[in-house]
């Protein structure tokens, strides 16, 4: 018998337990021609932001070493244009919508948690804790836990009750298990994780940054064991936090390996560039382990790496 | 349904050499029927378990109904990914996505057509000269490179075009000098309507400047590096003027390759311009 693959943002139920990173799928009108973006457990957009927004110049992208580097500034129309044409379309079509906001501002992510509260087709908000702050120097929300905390507290004040408020944490942070408290403190229901490292890449040809912007988020299998660890240590401190697992994730394996290190759902991204398809097929795969495994239900497989391993040999040594 | 993308695991029929180019012949029906000139396809490289995981952007040379229909790609060895396609041999498969883009318009009544390529951006303008044809359009080649041997496709030019211009950076092959420097006068020569490029970005430049000289439209398709080439990434964005006048940062993969010349700020590529749609600080001026 197949496993059952629902799975739980809080009190909002998904059918499957894949969803997409946010960034990585575009609007859902460009992955519709070769994959029903109705069937994945939910789609996250782009972060959306107030204010349209241009980006960063080109080159934006690097490849490395299984990853890529990117830095392409939240290009984007802004909420009212994501109101009016992007969102309608996934909300006709039952796509259940994970909405990413950023903003430079906590007054700024509090005012999009209010323009996107009643909008129709909203499943969840992801608060993409990696923008800077403005009114602090420009350091990231995600690298200070009461930044952190603030943000996600104003956003879970400003969404209406039944709304998910989801953290998205990055990695390369001192201790990401504080920030992670201070998230679920400040009223998260649930955590996302990973946001991309930074990284750079230099151009020797040229002899210069391989990107305009210099620095960018790294993505990509490269990253995956970060991603690994960082759900692994959230999972431990806070057991009962539903945590999206995502970092390189392109097969049904490596959908497993976050799922037994603790989370619920797991997001591709990077790989949907690669292969548009492919979070259906890492749908299946896992289906597929799981059965393999013995597994009724996707829920029994949450955080069993943290299970201490069973131990035959002293067991057979016991009279 | 024409246009719509369709993801296909082709397979490799030829792999040639054609130059200083490698030509790649795959059996992909999906893609070529679905194919009009100035569309371009994406490749998977390295295989199931590779490591390079942004597909690479080929446009489409030709299109033949062979086996159902097969796609004609001409490329260079520039890095791993294309270093592994050159190493393809017939039969093995290949992961494609196609046709992509915003292909050539082409023009309503019989109109002079010249068309202008370098290096192996000259690969795209053979189909478009077949369509061209085929409509009672007078086609003229211009084509260049750094030396003869990177010249693409110049004797198939000379057999289908009324004159094949042909220029060498190190005077090897036709005139000494680039695609830019002989096209006023080869205009002038031809009475051109129309100007249609494929070429690097400074060639495409070069090429719009001089036909807002003669006043004539051109068509450019330009290059610009790309992560998935289906609108996913937002890497390959160029500055474009759009019909309301505003200039926004434009996928090149869905709203392009192909863009009118003198709608692309060739000049604030690699910068996003102040007058931008959401450039930083243009919410204060407005």
């Amino acid at each position: 018998m197949p496993a059952d693959m629902r799975t739980y943002l809080a009190h909002v139920e998904l059918p499957n337990p894949i969803l997409t990173a946010s960034g990585c799928a575009g609007t859902g009108r460009e992955l519709a021609p070769f994959a029903d973006v109705t069937r994945l457990g939910a789609l996250t957009t782009r972060t959306i932001t107030m204010a349209p927004r241009a980006g960063r110049p080109t080159p934006r992208m690097a490849e490395t070493p299984s990853g890529l580097l990117n830095a392409v500034g939240l290009q984007g129309p802004g909420v009212d244009v994501f109101l009016a044409r992007e969102l309608p379309w996934l909300a006709e079509r039952g796509a259940r919508t994970v909405v990413s906001i950023g903003g430079g501002s906590v007054a700024e992510f509090s005012a999009l948690a209010r323009r996107l509260t009643d909008a129709p087709g909203v499943t969840a908000l992801e608060v993409n804790l990696s923008c800077p702050n403005v009114e602090d120097r420009g350091r990231v929300f995600a690298r200070d836990p009461s930044a952190a905390g603030e943000v996600v507290s104003a956003v879970r004040t400003a969404a209406r009750y039944d709304l998910p408020v989801i953290a998205k944490l990055q990695p390369d942070v001192a201790d990401v298990v504080a920030i992670a408290k201070a998230c679920v403190d400040g009223g998260a229901e649930a955590l996302s994780m990973i946001n991309n490292p930074v990284g750079m890449a230099i151009d020797v040809d040229r002899m210069r940054p391989a990107l305009a912007a210099g620095t960018g988020g790294l993505s990509g299998p490269a990253i995956r064991p970060l991603a690994v660890k960082c759900v692994w240590q959230v999972h431990a401190a806070l057991p009962g936090t539903p945590v999206i697992g995502m970092g390189g994730v392109t097969s049904g394996r490596d959908a497993l390996e976050l799922v037994l290190a603790g989370a619920c759902a797991v997001a591709v991204g990077t790989v949907l560039f690669h292969d548009p398809y492919a979070g259906h097929r890492v749908l299946r795969e896992l289906e597929e382990l799981l059965q393999e495994r013995g597994f009724d239900r996707l829920a029994d497989a949450v955080g069993l790496a943290h299970r201490p391993s069973h131990r035959t040999d002293r067991e057979e040594s016991l009279p | 349904m024409a246009g719509s993308p369709v993801q296909v695991t082709g397979t490799v029929l030829t792999m040639r050499r054609v130059d200083a180019y490698h030509a790649l012949t795959v059996v992909a029906p999906g893609i070529a029927d679905r194919f009009r000139p100035g569309h371009f396809v994406t490749v998977a490289v390295g295989g199931p378990r590779t490591s390079t995981l942004t597909r690479r952007a080929f446009a489409v040379h030709d299109v033949k109904p062979d086996y159902g229909g097969t796609v004609e790609l001409v490329f260079t060895v520039r890095g791993a990914g294309t270093a592994w396609l050159a190493d393809r041999r017939a039969r093995d498969p290949l992961d494609l996505i196609g046709p992509l883009g915003r292909p050539f318009p082409l023009p309503r009544d019989p109109a002079t057509c010249l068309l202008v390529g370098s290096e192996y951006g000259a690969a795209a303008l053979f189909a478009l000269a077949d369509a061209l044809q085929q409509r009672n359009c007078r086609v003229d080649f211009v084509l260049g490179a750094a030396s003869s041997d990177r010249v693409f496709g110049a004797l198939r030019a000379r057999r289908m075009a009324e004159t094949a211009t042909l220029t060498t950076r190190d005077g090897s092959l036709g005139v000494r000098g680039s695609v830019v420097d002989v096209l006023p006068g080869v205009i002038a020569d031809t009475h051109a309507d129309v100007v249609y490029a494929c070429g690097p970005m400074s060639t495409l430049s070069g090429v719009t400047a001089v036909c807002a000289e003669f006043d004539i439209p051109v068509q450019v398709s330009v290059e610009e590096l790309m992560a998935c080439g289906i609108g996913l990434c937002m890497t390959c964005t160029v500055p474009v003027i759009g019909d309301d006048g505003v200039t926004r940062m434009t996928r090149a993969c869905v709203d392009g390759p192909v863009f009118r010349g003198e709608r692309v700020r060739f000049d604030d590529v690699g910068t996003i311009p102040f007058d931008a749609h959401g450039a930083p600080g243009g919410d204060r001026a407005r």
